[in-house]
């Protein structure tokens, strides 16, 4: 992923320029176009910004009145312990709470000023501009291993044709760290893949169409050390091109992968989870503002 | 680990000092021994007594249905036959036609039913209601979803009409459970992952059950069906009632009676002519051949489903 990168962007003509690998003139000039096409502030590149948001289960108030900036383009990690609602909001993000009966949100999460929790916005919509890795490898076993980058567009009904699709997996993979090590089993099936190497494959298929940000639940809690060294390089990679959440429950992980982190916290099981403070990672990991933030992050709670 | 741990209580030095002693003298007792011997030979008994009757039809079909087993069998029909000579064509046409007009009525309805139980069902009052009906509609007596294919086309097209389409009207009956049921449980197994993974790439839930659910319960859906299929191949008493019996080729499904092989099997047995031994052969081997066709489908229901087999290991 050098040099040849930028000039595949020429050749690629995907809109929005969301997917392309970043050369910093060409990102900017690549930005004044995307902004031309969403109604947001000018040099906007998948930030969100979540204001006053709650989010419930049933009558149960799981997450309350989070306020946090998600800068675009960079990678922000949501720490905390369990139950404190993180994983929660992270679905709020791309409406993926809604697949669960009884769940809604409350409040707003804006990205590049267009509210995703608006009535009127299709969540189908949302999610294909906001797509989620999941805890769980998930490639769909039905599928070979090229059918599930290219999948997202086979569900819609929009398989693209032969040259078109074989340049985008290619693309993809290449994108997901994965090419070299499946080029040559493409048509064979994704389960015949290790764990980490099933996880990068979900990522494939999570940037083929094309979103802004991508949504992260624990990707490597189910992987080995070796695995999830891979996938958090990817992150750092992808962070180039997309704006990247990521839950994670390992601090060190957290600390080497995120710009930013945000630490999640609740008073006591039952209780609503809320954002204790958030900031750039090197100050949340040295010098918190709040005592909570640095017993955690210490040990020493949870 | 030793006993005391298992039931909770801190093990100390004298427990495990007990195990030790347990395990070094560990050989069962006699009793114990005996015990298990009479067991499992009461066990071995048992199902070797359940199989008696199996091997006993088996053998019974093949050593009586054998003599008739002959090219003209399949090539004729009953038509002016009295004596020896004829076949059962006119009566495996009147079956392959007859369970094919059912599995197409069948199978879609049966796994739409099931597809909405699954994936838009949830708690929702209409779908217990649905549950519940099939619950119900698995018990109904196959005579009495004859009886209702039969009221419902003699109001239909007049009293008295029989037809191969009345037949698997019935059968349907019989079969659409079978399919829910089986289609529900395959369904369940696909892991919500996979949904919630084809929903988060932005497209609409029916697309991801057309794309990625289906495609990925296909083998075990297909094996339900065909299960289903042999369920109601070998119905007699509805076709009885509703699609009738005749000596003749009959290939159209909308009129007229249809003779099928378990009624053609029935009514050899029942009105046998001067010759009574030919009337016998034809029904052994009518029976011989519903029997192939019923093993070639579970056998082939039992070849498909690899991937639904894994799909159990992985929940």
């Amino acid at each position: 992923m050098t040099a040849t990168v930028p000039t595949s962007i020429t050749t690629t003509t995907t809109p929005a320029g969301a997917a392309s690998p970043a050369g910093a003139a060409l990102a900017a000039s690549e930005t004044l176009t995307l902004a031309a096409e969403p109604p947001g502030p000018p040099g906007a590149v998948g930030s969100m910004s979540i204001t006053d948001v709650s989010c419930y289960y049933g009558s149960h108030l799981a997450v309350a009145d989070v306020s946090l900036e998600i800068p675009g383009r960079a990678v922000t990690a949501f720490i905390g312990p369990s139950g404190c609602g993180k994983s929660t909001l992270l679905r709020a993000i791309n409406r993926m709470h809604e697949v669960i009966p009884g769940a809604r949100a409350e409040g707003s999460i804006e990205l590049d000023g267009v509210d995703l929790c608006a009535k009127e916005v299709d969540p189908v919509a949302v999610r294909s501009k906001v797509g989620m890795v999941f805890q769980k490898p998930n490639p769909f076993p039905a599928m070979s291993i090229k059918d599930n980058v290219l999948a997202g567009l086979i569900i819609r009904g929009q398989r693209p044709r032969a040259s078109a699709a074989d340049e985008l997996v290619e693309r993809c993979l290449e994108r997901a760290h994965l090419w070299d090590e499946v080029k040559d089993r493409l048509k064979k099936s994704g389960d015949s893949l290790s764990g980490g190497q099933q996880q990068r494959l979900c990522i494939a298929r999570a940037i083929a169409v094309q979103p802004d940000v991508v949504l992260m639940d624990e990707p490597c809690s189910a992987l080995d050390p070796i695995s999830t060294l891979a996938i958090e390089e990817l992150m750092r990679d992808l962070a180039r091109d997309y704006t990247v959440v990521v839950v994670t429950h390992n601090m060190a992980q957290a600390n080497r992968i995120s710009d930013v982190t945000a630490f999640f916290s609740l008073a006591s099981a039952g209780q609503p989870g809320r954002l204790v403070e958030s900031g750039p990672t090197g100050q949340i990991f040295s010098a918190p503002k709040v005592a909570a933030t640095r017993d955690y992050i210490e040990g020493r709670f949870g | 680990m030793s006993v005391a741990q298992t039931l909770g209580k801190q093990p100390t030095a004298a427990d495990a000092a007990d195990a030790a002693v347990t395990l070094s003298a560990s050989r069962p007792s006699l009793a114990r021994r005996t015990k298990n011997r009479i067991a499992s030979g009461a066990v071995v008994c048992a199902v070797a007594l359940a199989a008696i009757p199996l091997a006993l039809v088996i053998w019974a079909a093949l050593t009586r249905g054998i003599e008739r087993l002959d090219l003209a069998l399949f090539t004729n029909s009953m038509w002016g036959v009295v004596g020896q000579g004829g076949g059962l064509l006119h009566a495996l046409v009147g079956t392959l036609l007859v369970t094919g007009a059912t599995a197409l009525i069948a199978i879609p309805l049966g796994l739409a039913a099931a597809i909405y139980l699954t994936e838009y069902g949830g708690q929702r009052k209409l779908a217990g209601i649905t549950r519940r009906a099939v619950d119900i509609m698995v018990s109904i007596p196959s005579i009495v979803a004859g009886l209702a294919a039969y009221a419902l086309f003699s109001l239909l097209l007049g009293p008295g009409t029989r037809s191969g389409l009345a037949g698997a009207v019935a059968l349907a009956m019989i079969m659409i459970p079978v399919v829910v049921r089986s289609s529900e449980e395959v369904l369940r197994l696909v892991p919500g992952d996979l949904r919630e993974a084809g929903l988060a790439l932005g497209s609409p839930r029916w697309r991801v059950i057309r794309k990625i659910v289906l495609p990925t319960a296909l083998p075990g859906l297909t094996a339900g069906a065909v299960l289903g299929v042999a369920r109601i191949i070998g119905e007699t008493a509805p076709l009885l009632l509703v699609a009738g019996f005749t000596d003749a080729m009959n290939y159209n499904l909308a009129e007229g009676r249809m003779a099928t092989l378990p009624v053609f099997i029935y009514t050899q047995w029942s009105s046998k002519g001067l010759d009574t031994a030919a009337y016998d052969q034809r029904a052994w081997a009518g029976a011989l051949v519903l029997m192939a066709v019923v093993v070639v489908l579970q056998l082939a229901a039992r070849a498909l489903p690899p991937q639904i087999a894994k799909l159990r290991r992985n929940r």
